[in-house]
């Protein structure tokens, strides 16, 4: 791996189990692409991973700002990881305001890798610094390493038919060169990505790219700037099998084109563009030769609208958005609930309210799910918890939809959306089939009837126009039962909500009985959903691991809540629900099971840390005690 | 270019008549008003059409005339207010071979559902629009639309409206679309010509209906339409005729300076025939039409019948002959290489 490195023998080789990484830089640094890369090569490498992209909801926020700091941590190791860190062991900044937001979480005694380049006055004063801070103390905890990135990149390019300004913004490409040297990374999966990238269309940017991306790696090796190198062998404790690392919403997706393999179906999906929802709409858009079909609507009605168009022709309409355009898609997702339509709609939690905080995460629309419309309007909700488990979410919101002719929640968040970790690729052989069913036709001159239900299910039959003798008439008017006819009989609208509530508290005869990490009785237990899961294991673990009667739990369904929960809740003395949000979940547990959970609860736009949940569940523990 | 889903081949069915299209639903419009003689035009021209009942869709959004898919035999789906466009695209996006019809009003179609209606028309989605133009909210017993006129006194405007009015042709053009027309619910063969004509449309056809509400807008348009007005107060529009009106189509609009359209007389004043300006429904210029739209009603005649047609492919022809290019193109992969795609290593 050390081809170039001479200078690379003479440092000393350490190895660790595991290293945290945070870049950080202004919004058009190229952050994000520049931890992509780390992430992609370590993956490529055999680690266990997991990363945090947390940046600005501007494109370009005004250069140099604190609130235009792009940074992406990653965390990769030979150990089974569940969380990209709480702390870094390395923070490259890229200039003062990035320094600024994030030195204070660099762990003391870490690696800061600073860019001079932007230590000028006014890059300082932009970041509200009095004095420069590498020269007030106030770095002296950490391990300083300067470089002139404009400088040193300016020099490697020197010969390149680039302008300054082309030039400068490779400077990504040399700190990345710096890390990989330092953690005897591969380039070569970052050059060919260059490549890709560039290669054909801009080949004189692709070579400048690949030139910096080399001098940066020489440059740590021959100035000799660290002392120790660093290796993180390959994970061993993975479970055999194919893997690549993969974001949240592109496991979401291919949950979605594997639903759509498994029933058979194809898949129209209506969307609006939301972050941080807009990358399923991009991704699908490129899968029309695996029958998906893709729809940039006018605005989020009209997506969710064409998707229950789409469905009642008997395809399989989803709808990807965020929180705003949940809000927006409620009238139309109860015109499904009524009219017994599939239909999924993956909500991406946001912050909000409102606006709120688009690129960062929150969990806070799990009432808005379950109750977000006018009347008792049951709706199927499932969330996915990992990056890699939301192909499993999207694959169960699919089934549920089909075989239970629902509209399904599939929640998803900022956090899974954006973050990667190592995934094993399913065995498609393997995968289960999901039957459908449409209703035959018929030419006996008898009357179809929209709502005669299967007895198992209470689903209604799919009947797809086109299909001759089954004409019929659906919409949103209350029906009579088993006919269909429009009815305002008191006694039947009473039948109504009762059947539509008790088909889809029904799906739990569906749904396999949660397994606890750890004991199914003891002192805590640690429920959690959607991307809470990480944290939550990492910190369970530890009080495991000290002998602790401390247990977790992960739903997967959230409605209708899988059969064994009730009986796990009170297994425990004492229950926690961790969930960015103000206790949503909680309050659903209180009020189903009657039981004393207590909600821990974070909004900042920002996942929670290990040791906050630890801390928490230590807390809890010595409650007990006393 | 498969579609997404297919419609089961029809089977050799008996011709059908005008009442095989009635549904079994007992009709709940209010005695005399407009939308039977809608119903009983479209009926009678789908048997003309010999429309298959299974592969006819027709979708409404709310209001008095969305309730009517439920007196049709055909598939029928009445959904939420003003979304019946966005949801027949999609519908249509899914099975490019069903009929797609969408009953709308004007509250319905350009309050609410404005915006997806523009944006059907927009894209050229290969459904019919049948907009019941009342000038009035009936369903909700009798406020203003975006169609009344300026002035209206109704219940939620006791001091008359203040709003100016849309007028759903002139906003039909100006989205860009490629077939559109008005008619009146009570011309029933000139509405069935009208809607003959819109089915035989490849793209969106946007048929206007000036229909009467006799309980909360009675009269909306008998300063045109009544019986002994009709004549000089309606000008037909047909392809390849002059624009003459009037009982002896004695009368023509001329366009003074080229754009102010004004009545003439012919052989008055020295105006001959061929001084009246010959109707293009054709023409890919909508200045005429859209001058034609912009008359006003208590000036000059009303034009009815086809404003516009052009020839465009539409929205679901163009979706699915991506598809059709992406499964030649990538033809193998199948869903394990999809799963597989990027970088991948195997861990024994």
């Amino acid at each position: 791996m050390d081809q170039q490195g001479s200078k690379a023998r003479d440092a000393a080789l350490q190895d660790l189990e595991q290293v945290v990484i945070r870049f950080a830089g202004d919004s058009g640094d190229g952050m994000q692409l520049t931890g992509n890369e780390f992430t992609r090569t370590t993956a490529i490498m055999g680690n266990d991973l997991a990363t945090f992209p947390d940046f600005p909801a501007e494109i370009r926020a005004p250069a140099g700002t604190l609130p235009g700091v792009s940074a992406f941590q990653l965390r990769f190791a030979s150990v089974d990881i569940h969380t990209p860190g709480d702390t870094p062991d390395v923070l490259v900044a890229m200039n003062p305001a990035a320094l600024k937001v994030h030195i204070g979480e660099l762990r003391p005694g870490g690696l800061l890798i600073l860019n001079t380049a932007k230590f000028r006055e006014t890059e300082l004063k932009k970041a509200r610094y009095e004095s420069d801070p590498r020269q007030d103390g106030s770095l002296d905890a950490y391990r300083l390493v300067e470089v002139d990135l404009e400088q040193v990149t300016r020099e490697a390019l020197k010969d390149a038919p680039l302008d300054a300004k082309a030039k400068d913004r490779c400077k990504n490409m040399f700190a990345l060169g710096i890390l990989y040297w330092l953690y005897h990374r591969d380039l070569e999966p970052t050059l060919r990505f260059i490549d890709e990238l560039f290669g054909r269309k801009k080949p004189e940017i692709a070579d400048a790219n690949k030139v910096v991306l080399r001098a940066g790696y020489n440059y740590a090796d021959i100035t000799g700037l660290f002392q120790t190198t660093f290796r993180v062998p390959r994970a061993t404790f993975m479970a055999p099998g194919r893997y690549r690392n993969i974001m949240g919403n592109q496991a979401l997706c291919l949950g979605l084109v594997a639903a759509a393999k498994q029933s058979g179906l194809p898949i129209l999906l209506g969307s609006y563009p939301i972050t941080p929802a807009s990358d399923i709409l991009h991704q699908l858009s490129g899968y029309k030769h695996h029958d998906i079909v893709t729809f940039q609507a006018e605005d989020e009605i009209a997506a969710v609208c064409a998707a229950i168009g789409a469905s009642y022709a008997g395809v399989l309409g989803v709808t990807s958005t965020s929180g705003p355009g949940v809000a927006l898609k409620s009238e139309a997702i109860n015109l499904a609930v009524m009219t017994e339509l599939p239909l999924v709609i993956v909500d991406v939690q946001r912050g909000g309210p409102s606006t709120g905080l688009p690129t960062k995460t929150e969990q806070a629309d799990l009432l808005q799910a379950m109750f977000g419309r006018n009347s008792d309007s049951p709706v199927p909700i499932v969330c996915a918890t990992t990056p890699g488990d939301a192909f499993d979410a999207a694959f169960e919101a699919a089934r549920i939809a089909i075989e239970y002719m629902t509209p399904v929640f599939l929640l998803s968040d900022g956090y899974i959306a954006n973050s990667s970790e190592p995934w094993r690729i399913p065995d498609v052989s393997k995968l289960p089939k999901i039957p459908v069913r449409f209703a035959p036709a018929r030419n006996d001159g008898s009357k179809f009837l929209p709502y005669e239900r299967d007895p198992r299910t209470l689903a209604r039959p799919w009947a797809k126009p086109g299909t001759p003798g089954l004409m019929h008439r659906i919409g949103g008017i209350e029906k009579q039962d088993v006919t269909g006819n429009i009815s305002y009989d008191p006694k039947n609208h009473e039948h109504m909500v009762h059947t539509r509530a008790g088909k889809v508290a029904g799906i739990a005869k569906t749904i396999a009985p949660l397994q606890p990490l750890g004991a199914a009785t003891g002192d805590v237990l640690v429920l959690g959903w959607g991307s809470t899961r990480g944290s939550i294991t990492a910190a369970v673990l530890r009080h495991q691991k000290q002998g602790r009667k401390v247990s977790a739990v992960f739903l997967r369904h959230l409605n209708p809540f899988a059969p064994n929960l009730g009986e796990l809740l009170r297994g425990f003395r004492k229950v926690i629900v961790p969930e960015m949000n103000l206790g949503q979940l909680c309050m659903l547990l209180r009020a189903r099971f009657l039981v004393d959970a207590e909600a821990f609860t974070k909004v900042q736009g920002r996942p929670f840390t290990t040791e906050e949940i630890e801390q928490k569940i230590q807390s809890a523990l010595e409650g007990l005690k006393a | 270019m498969s579609p997404l889903t297919e419609s089961t081949p029809p089977a050799a069915n008996p011709p059908l008549s005008k009442k095989d299209y009635k549904s079994d639903q007992e009709v709940r419009w209010c005695p005399g008003c407009g939308d039977y003689a809608i119903l009983n035009s479209v009926q009678a021209t789908f048997a003309k059409l010999q429309k298959q009942l299974h592969e006819t869709v027709i979708i409404s959004g709310i209001g008095c005339s969305s309730r009517f898919p439920y007196y049709m035999e055909t598939y029928g789906f009445h959904t939420i207010h003003g979304r019946a466009p966005a949801i027949a695209t999609g519908t249509k996006i899914a099975n490019p071979a069903l009929d797609v019809w969408v009953v709308t009003g004007d509250g319905d179609a350009l309050s609410i559902g404005g915006n997806h209606f523009i944006h059907a028309i927009r894209r050229n989605v290969g459904i019919k629009i049948l907009l019941f133009n009342n000038r009035i909210y009936g369903l909700t017993k009798g406020q203003y639309s975006p169609t009344s006129e300026q002035g209206k006194v109704t219940k939620s405007t006791p001091y008359g409206s203040v709003d100016y009015p849309f007028d759903p042709i002139r906003l039909a053009i100006g989205a860009g679309a490629t077939f559109v027309a008005r008619s009146v619910d009570i011309f029933a063969p000139h509405l069935e010509h009208v809607l003959e004509r819109a089915a035989a449309h490849r793209g969106t056809a946007m048929v206007e209906i000036y229909q009467n509400c006799n309980i909360f807008n009675d009269g909306a348009w008998k300063h045109f339409t009544d019986k002994d007005v009709r004549d000089d107060r309606v000008l037909h529009l047909e392809h390849g005729k002059p624009l003459l009106f009037g009982k002896d189509k004695r009368k023509g609009i001329r366009f003074r300076d080229g754009f102010h359209p004004e009545i003439v007389t012919l052989g008055e004043d020295g105006v001959r025939e061929q001084d009246i300006p010959v109707y293009d429904e054709k023409d890919p210029s909508p200045t005429l039409a859209m001058a034609l739209a912009s008359m006003d009603e208590h000036k000059l005649p009303v034009p009815i019948g086809v404003f516009r047609v052009q020839d465009k492919p539409t929205f679901e022809e163009g979706v699915q002959a991506q598809v059709a290019q992406a499964r030649t193109k990538k033809a193998k992969e199948t869903l394990q290489d999809l799963l597989n795609a990027g970088e991948t290593w195997d861990v024994a």
